[in-house]
This record gives C-alpha cells, sequence and structure tokens, in this order.
C-alpha cells in the first residue's frame, strides 16, 4: 500500500508539468502561419472570405488567445481533443485506432532491448577486458551510431527484398482475411524488422549501462563475503548480483520512454505502421494542429504511466523503498 | 600534458579522432574537390559506384554525383551538430547553474520546466518546432538544439550544487563577490569539464536527431545533407540501394567519431573512472 501512495504522489507532482507542456505547445501553434482553416481550404481548392469567416467561428478560432486556451484545457479534461478535420473524425478516435501498433511496438522493442541488453552485459561484465566484452563493447558503440532509419532500410533490403523472408512493411497483410491464431503470426512477421529497428539503440544503451552496474556490484563486500563462501559464480550472479546490478536498468526505462516514442515516429514511416508515430508525422506535413496537439497530450501521458510503472517495479526491486515511506 | 598522453594512450580514442579529422578535412575540402554545386546534375541518373571514374560512388535518381553529396553532406552535418550543442550547451549551463546556485524556489520552477521538456518525446517536440517554425537550415538547427538542452542541465545543476559550498566560494563571499561574479568566474569554470565531456553525446544524438528528420523530409531541402539523400534513395531502394546504403555509412562513422572522442576524453580527464 505504502508504494502505491508513493508512486501515486509521484504522479500527482507531474500533474503541474502536464499543464506545462500544454500551455507551452499551444501557445507555440499559435505562432503557426496559417491554422486548420486554411489547411481545409486549401484542399477543398480554395474559397471565399465568407467560407473561412464561418469555419474559423465553428471551430472557434475567431476567440482571443487566452479563451481559445482556456476552452482547449477545459475540453481536455473532458478527454475531448477537438477534432480533426484531415480525418474527419474527433482526435481522440484517430488516436485511438493508432495507438496499439505503436504500444505493441514499444513494449516488443523494449522487451527485446532490455533482455538482451541484461544478457549481452553480463556476458561482458564477466569477460571484463578480455574477447567477449571487446567484442560486445564495440558492437554496442556501433549499434549507437546507427542511425535507425538507415538500418531499417538495410534490413527490408537484405530481409524483404533479397531474402524474401519477412515483409516489408505495413501492419498486417491486407489482401488475406486471417483470424485467430494465423493473423496474430502475420502482424508477429510484420513486427520483426521495425522492432530490431527501434530496439537497437536502446540495446547499446541497455548493454552499456547494465556492464557497468554487474562491475560496480561485483566489487561490493557481500559479494566477496558470497564468493568466500564458496557459492559458485552462476549462482552469485543470479542470486546476488542480479537483483542489485537490475535498479539502473530500470529507472533508464522510465527516461528512455520519451525517446522511445520519437524513434517510433522514424521507424513507423519507414515500415508504414499505422501507429501514433507515423500519425504525428502525418499531421505535420497535413498542417492537421489539433491532432498534432492530440498526440503531443497522449505521448506526455504515456510518458507519465511508464514513469509511474517503473516507481511500482522499482520499489518491488528495492525494498529499502518501502520502508523510507 | 598527462591527460594527452593517456587519451593517445587508448587505440579507441585515437581511432575516433582521426575518424573526426577525415570528417572535418572532407567538410573543409568540399568546395576545392567539387567546385559545382552538388545538387547540381553531373551525368546519366542511378549509375553505379565504380561504374564510372568520375562518380566514384556513383549518382543519385536524378543524376548528381553521390560522392560530392557526402562531402558537402558533412559540412553540414557538423554545422548542424556543433551549433546545435552549442546552443543546447549555453541553455542547459544557464539553467542548470542558476538552478543549482540558488535553489529553493528558483530551483523549483527551473526544474519543472525542465521536467515538461524531458516528458515530451525529443523527436514529437522537433515535429512540433519544425511545423511551426518551418525547416531552414536555421530553424532547423536552433530547433535541435532547443530539444536537446535538458541533459546538460541536469549535468550543471548537480555540479553547481556539489561545489556551491565548497570552501573557495565561501572565500569568494566573504570577499565580496557578488552572486554573478561566484557563478561565472569562481563555479563555472569547475563545473564545466564534465559538460563539455558530455557535449559529446549531445552532438552525437543531435547528428542522429537531423539525419532522421532529413530523411522524413521534414529538414532543409535545397542542402546536401546525408540524410536528405538516404531519403531520396528510399524510393529506388529495390534495386539500386546504394543510394541509401552510402550516406548511411558516413553518418554513422561521423557519430562514432563523436562518441568515440568524447569517450577518450571522459577517460584521459577522469583516470579514477577508466577501470569500468
Amino acid at each position: 500500500m505504502r508504494i502505491l501512495t508513493l508512486a501515486g504522489r509521484r504522479l500527482a507532482a507531474s500533474l503541474p508539468t502536464l499543464f506545462l507542456i500544454l500551455i507551452g505547445v499551444f501557445l507555440l501553434l499559435q505562432l503557426a502561419p496559417g491554422d486548420t482553416v486554411d489547411a481545409m481550404m486549401a484542399q477543398m481548392g480554395g474559397g471565399d472570405a465568407a467560407t473561412a469567416r464561418e469555419l474559423r467561428k465553428f471551430y472557434g478560432l475567431d476567440l482571443s488567445v487566452p479563451m481559445q486556451l482556456a476552452n482547449y484545457l477545459w475540453r481536455l479534461v473532458q478527454f475531448d481533443l477537438g477534432f480533426s478535420s484531415i480525418y474527419g473524425k474527433p482526435v481522440a478516435t484517430v488516436i485511438f485506432e493508432r495507438l496499439p501498433a505503436t504500444l505493441l511496438l514499444m513494449t516488443a522493442s523494449l522487451s527485446f532491448a532490455f533482455f538482451f541488453g541484461l544478457v549481452l552485459g553480463v556476458v561482458a561484465a564477466r569477460g571484463v577486458n578480455r574477447w567477449p566484452d571487446t567484442l560486445i563493447s564495440t558492437l554496442g558503440l556501433i549499434f549507437y551510431a546507427t542511425p535507425s532509419f538507415w538500418f531499417g532500410l538495410m534490413a527490408i533490403v537484405v530481409f524483404s527484398i533479397y531474402l524474401q523472408w519477412l515483409p516489408a512493411g505495413g501492419f498486417e497483410d491486407i489482401g488475406a482475411v486471417q483470424t485467430g491464431f494465423e493473423r496474430t503470426l502475420d502482424i508477429a512477421a510484420h513486427l520483426v524488422l521495425p522492432t530490431l529497428t527501434l530496439a537497437l539503440i536502446f540495446l547499446a544503451i541497455y548493454l552499456r549501462i547494465m556492464r557497468a552496474s554487474m562491475l560496480e556490484v561485483l566489487n561490493l563486500d557481500y559479494v566477496r563475503t558470497a564468493r568466500a563462501k564458496g557459492l559458485d559464480e552462476t549462482r552469485i550472479i543470479a542470486k546476488h548480483v542480479l537483483r542489485n546490478a537490475l535498479l539502473p536498468m530500470v529507472t533508464l526505462i522510465g527516461l528512455q520512454a520519451g525517446t522511445m516514442l520519437g524513434g517510433s515516429v522514424v521507424v513507423e514511416s519507414v515500415f508504414s505502421l499505422p501507429g501514433l508515430g507515423r500519425l504525428a508525422y502525418e499531421s505535420v506535413i497535413q498542417r492537421d494542429l489539433n491532432t498534432l496537439l492530440g498526440i503531443v497530450f497522449v505521448s506526455a501521458l504515456l510518458v507519465i504511466l511508464v514513469n509511474f510503472l517503473v516507481d511500482l517495479l522499482y520499489a518491488r526491486l528495492d525494498p529499502r523503498i518501502q520502508a523510507e515511506g | 600534458m598527462d591527460a594527452v598522453k593517456r587519451y593517445f594512450r587508448s587505440p579507441a580514442a585515437v581511432v575516433g579522432l582521426l575518424l573526426l579529422l577525415i570528417v572535418i578535412a572532407m567538410a573543409v575540402s568540399a568546395g576545392w574537390i567539387y567546385p559545382n554545386d552538388p545538387l547540381s546534375l553531373a551525368g546519366r541518373p542511378l549509375v553505379w559506384p565504380f561504374a564510372n571514374p568520375r562518380f566514384p560512388l556513383g549518382t543519385d535518381n536524378s543524376g548528381r554525383d553521390i560522392a560530392a553529396q557526402i562531402f558537402y553532406g558533412a559540412r553540414i552535418s557538423l554545422l548542424i551538430g556543433g551549433v546545435a550543442t552549442l546552443i543546447a550547451v549555453i541553455i542547459g549551463v544557464l539553467i542548470g547553474a542558476f538552478a543549482g546556485f540558488y535553489g529553493g524556489k528558483i530551483d523549483t520552477i527551473l526544474m519543472r520546466i525542465t521536467e515538461a521538456f524531458q516528458t515530451l518525446p525529443n523527436f514529437v517536440l522537433l515535429l512540433v518546432l519544425v511545423a511551426v517554425f518551418g525547416s531552414t537550415l536555421t530553424t532547423v538547427t536552433v530547433a535541435v538544439g532547443i530539444v536537446s538542452w535538458p541533459a546538460p542541465a541536469r549535468l550543471t545543476r548537480a555540479e553547481f550544487m556539489s561545489l556551491r559550498n565548497r570552501e573557495f566560494v565561501q572565500a569568494g563571499r566573504t570577499l565580496g563577490m557578488r552572486d554573478l561574479q561566484l557563478i561565472l568566474g569562481e563555479i563555472l569554470p569547475n563545473a564545466l569539464p564534465p559538460v563539455i565531456v558530455y557535449a559529446s553525446v549531445v552532438m552525437a544524438v543531435s547528428i542522429l536527431l537531423e539525419s532522421a528528420l532529413a530523411f522524413l523530409r521534414l529538414s532543409d531541402p535545397n542542402v546536401a545533407s546525408w540524410g536528405n539523400l538516404i531519403g531520396l534513395g528510399r524510393d529506388v531502394l529495390r534495386v539500386q540501394w546504394y543510394v541509401s546504403a552510402i550516406p548511411g555509412i558516413a553518418i554513422l562513422l561521423t557519430v562514432l567519431a563523436v562518441s568515440l572522442v568524447g569517450q577518450g576524453l571522459n577517460d584521459a580527464l577522469n583516470p579514477r573512472l577508466k577501470s569500468r
């Protein structure tokens, strides 16, 4: 219970941050040349000033800036993100249609990066300054320096065009109507390359942190005691070292949540996945500012939510946090 | 002098420095080796690398020399990376210094703003900035700088918090130094080294951010940038994959060089941490 109160307090503390973001982004968008109505008029192939005035009135764009901001915030509280003129649907609907693909991609990439970062980090730390360490650390450096969109393109060249093992893009095969297990397999096949692409940089970061934190914990007195007791190395690592070495890794998940969402903009565009990231890109191209603001709001919420979950997980891993209360 | 010796003892750091010098040499010599506009038509489109000695790296979709674009692209990457990093470090150091030095309410307010920037995904904020201010070279550079300042700010704040009550600062205070003198003249020089080492990370990320933006065709289309070229090559990926492959390697090597130099500097300046 105490963990929940603690994490809840942290959650409440992030509310002002959320408001700050929304006000900032809203004011920023006021500086943008042209508004939704301009974009709509351009799409309709032009129109007269009277229609434009009427449309502006309909969307509440004729009010003063503070009034528009107040309107916007009030609607946000009711989770009404406005209407997307480009998609012809409420922004909230558009976003929720796109959210699952992004969440799936992010969860898959995060699990992949976390698991392999952990394994590689442990292997590197155990063979420190010998060849496994050198090899793994070099790979980590290269992964970190690789632009993800480029890696994605090259993966398409190799695995989709030449080997023809995996699909080059999309979320599922639209041609074939599939159900149940078959559909799951199909979606999984479509997600392999995007997951690898998005996970690459995070894998590099996780393995570096895991290696450093393993090396630090391995030098602590209690590990020396365990060794002196004659426990074998594998047991020491599994039972004593891992749990403590994991703490910085867990912290990192929270810190990287935003970066990962940003990365999915690029990866979803490369693989034409119908996710939130590509929606963000499309709304920039089409100047659909309502949708863009909505995405900013939802991504901030997501990052705050991930941090809340990380707080809970952290408290489970480190009982001292509970004791402090 | 010891630090220099330590730097050159690490092979990775030396390789990084060499790579970085090559990229800088490319950026500087671009105008001499390729006096023509790199975005002007040079020959037949889609000539494979090594097929025609006039175009060692081939030509792109519309017949522009890829090698020339790579050389000029080095300028753009270094320019955007360097200037954006400078902007990020200046904003970060200012905010971090004031938050760390004064603490209390000022610290709370400044850290709330920093948190807001950190909660928002970098790349999404970058998209918003580009959507609002357009994508000229200047706006893109400033935008990349603006999304990258929170980490240097936190680092500077931590340094200032640990330094602000040291004896030399108290001595300065007794001598009647004003706050600004203490911040700029006494604490900042001591807080700066780790921030400067960290700047290499900011620069690596800045180069990657700009290239991703260019790949999505949201950066300046009127300059020869590596990201632009990768985006172009995407249209002919099925057969002429080299158009995308070559500039990608250029980005990879440049980011690698910057990271290696940063790591080398860190190890040379903080020798005690090297064993990690």
